[in-house]
């Protein structure tokens, strides 16, 4: 190991995490420290395993895969929203603070529940294909062109972690906004030629204040979202289409 | 008017059950293209007024120019008020539609202060200070716009400097900094919103968008400065005939015509029309 890994390695870190438990009603929102040493390779989620282990067995966090998989671990680091399992604690300052999302439902500590969240958001811009013909399940599936399929994989690969919701400042204002996530799945289904939903159909679920156009542009969402979805790209395409369809009513 | 039908639907809140209404787009596209404009003629309007950075007789020109002396051979301030009008009908529209935008609560505004304040996002941090800047703009730009209103004709090398000079300049200083922050911010975010001039690259894209942003805004601020610190050095010069108009340099004396100096070409013509 060289020097300078070594030094990384033997940093001393800081973690305030935010600790609450709203099941509780003795307790209160308050910041506590834990100090850890850090290892070469270090990630949030290993950092929170090791003060789970040592120091604070009741400290409530989220995970699954632990590869950027599954969009549990979703967490304000340093004030900004972002994956547990995919930062590595070398890319922060010594002094690391932890909070849940906001938004979403808190379970506890650092756990949210995005899951409610992400459901009710689904059903509200059903988020489905939506499709008139007779299902005939003996017939050959549709072909595809590939390009489109790697089209709609693309928008597909949101893990609806909720780190854009926490990142939005819409939603700050606007308790009902769809948000990026949102607005990413309006765009999936409407790239997919099996949903016979029309634009002026779309225009029904988004073309409101508490939709696309209430969207303030401030690209929190597309900043910090893990999987580098180009939301910028797909909300201001979204924003042209709903514009036109409200024109050509 | 709303059909009392249609009245009786909508107050009970169920009148978006069966068609969304065009107007949340509508009114996103029209504070877009309303912005645009005003970003454009505030680039216009700053090269305009920086005139007097070339010299005083430039300047007059081109007021000259704007008060349609070139064609009617009289001047007629009307032309500039009309102008000044359009710009107020522009101005409170986008200003209507904007406040749309702003947080309309002391809980909503905390809430995104303090997203701001932790986030420290650039382009949140951004869209602080166009609520700012716009906010200010509400006083600072009626204050400028109404004034010009009712004395169109009171714009010239002498007119404006003993106006900049009598008490305008913290006024204007402050304008200067609110309209190119905010004209520059506005176009940039004009740009992501709709995703405009992005190339083949969003990154790259709005990374040059941004760079360019700056450099735009840093030109026109300094130009605005530059200028008004010209206006001010006149009104100081000028400060004891302050209300006196500017002849311009030929009419002042007979010399020969110089083809060669800037805004001379205006000038000579200007001096062969009896005024």
């Amino acid at each position: 190991m060289d020097t300078t890994a070594e030094q990384r390695s033997a940093r001393r870190l800081s973690f305030n995490i935010l600790r609450y438990n709203p099941q509780d009603p003795a307790s209160r929102p308050a910041v506590q420290r834990f100090v850890l040493e850090e290892a070469d390779g270090m990630t949030l989620y290993l950092a929170l395993t090791e003060i789970r282990e040592t120091q604070a067995p009741s400290l409530q966090f989220d995970f699954v895969c632990r590869a950027g998989i599954c969009g549990s671990c979703g967490m304000l680091i340093n004030g900004r929203p972002g994956l547990a399992c995919r930062t590595l604690t070398r890319d922060l300052p010594a002094d690391i603070s932890l909070a849940p999302l906001p938004v979403f439902e808190l379970i506890g500590d650092l756990s949210v529940n995005t899951g409610r969240w992400m459901r009710a958001m689904s059903e509200r811009l059903e988020a489905w294909v939506h499709s008139q013909a007779a299902e005939d399940l003996e017939a050959m599936e549709e072909v595809m062109e590939p390009e489109l399929a790697e089209q709609i994989y693309e928008l597909e690969r949101c893990i609806e972690c909720g780190c854009c919701i926490a990142g939005c400042g819409t939603v700050r204002m606007r308790e009902d906004f769809i948000g990026a996530v949102g607005m990413n799945q309006i765009a999936r289904f409407r790239l997919d030629p099996r949903d016979e939903r029309s634009d002026q159909d779309l225009y029904q679920l988004v073309g409101d204040d508490d939709g696309v156009f209430g969207c303030l542009s401030l690209l929190g969402c597309h900043d910090v979202c893990p999987k580098s979805l180009s939301l910028q790209t797909q909300i201001a395409f979204l924003r042209r289409k709903m514009l036109r369809s409200a024109l050509e009513r | 008017m709303m059909k009392p039908e249609d009245a009786l639907i909508a107050h009970s809140g169920l009148d978006e059950i069966a068609a969304k209404s065009r107007l949340p787009a509508l009114l996103d596209v029209t504070q877009s293209v309303s912005g645009l404009l005003l970003a454009l003629f505030m680039w216009g309007h700053m090269l305009f007024v920086s005139s007097i950075l070339i010299s005083k007789d430039a300047m007059y020109s081109v007021t000259k120019m704007f008060e349609g002396y070139y064609l009617f051979g009289t001047s007629q301030p009307w032309i500039v008020a009309v102008v000044i009008f359009l710009v107020i009908c522009l101005f409170v529209l986008h200003a209507a539609l904007a406040m749309r935008k702003f947080p309309a609560s002391y809980r909503q505004y905390r809430k995104l202060l303090v997203h701001k304040s932790r986030m420290q996002h650039s382009d949140t941090s951004l869209w602080f200070i166009q609520v700012y800047t716009g906010f200010a703009m509400f006083f600072l730009a009626s204050a400028h716009l109404f004034s010009m209103l009712v004395n169109p004709g009171e714009i010239g090398p002498y007119a404006s400097a003993d106006r900049v000079w009598g008490g305008m300049w913290p006024v204007y200083l402050l304008l200067l900094l609110a309209v190119e922050l905010h004209g520059g911010i506005g176009l940039y975010r004009l740009a992501v919103k709709w995703g405009w001039l992005q190339g083949s690259d969003a990154a790259t894209g709005r990374r040059n968008l941004l760079r360019a942003k700056w450099i735009i805004t840093g030109v026109f601020l300094l130009l605005g400065l530059l200028s008004l610190a010209a206006y001010m050095k006149i009104g100081f010069e000028h400060r004891d005939r302050a209300g006196e108009r500017y002849q311009p340099s030929l009419l002042q004396s007979p010399a020969p015509l110089r083809p060669n100096v800037p805004g001379s070409a205006a000038i000579g013509a200007l001096a062969r029309v009896p005024s």
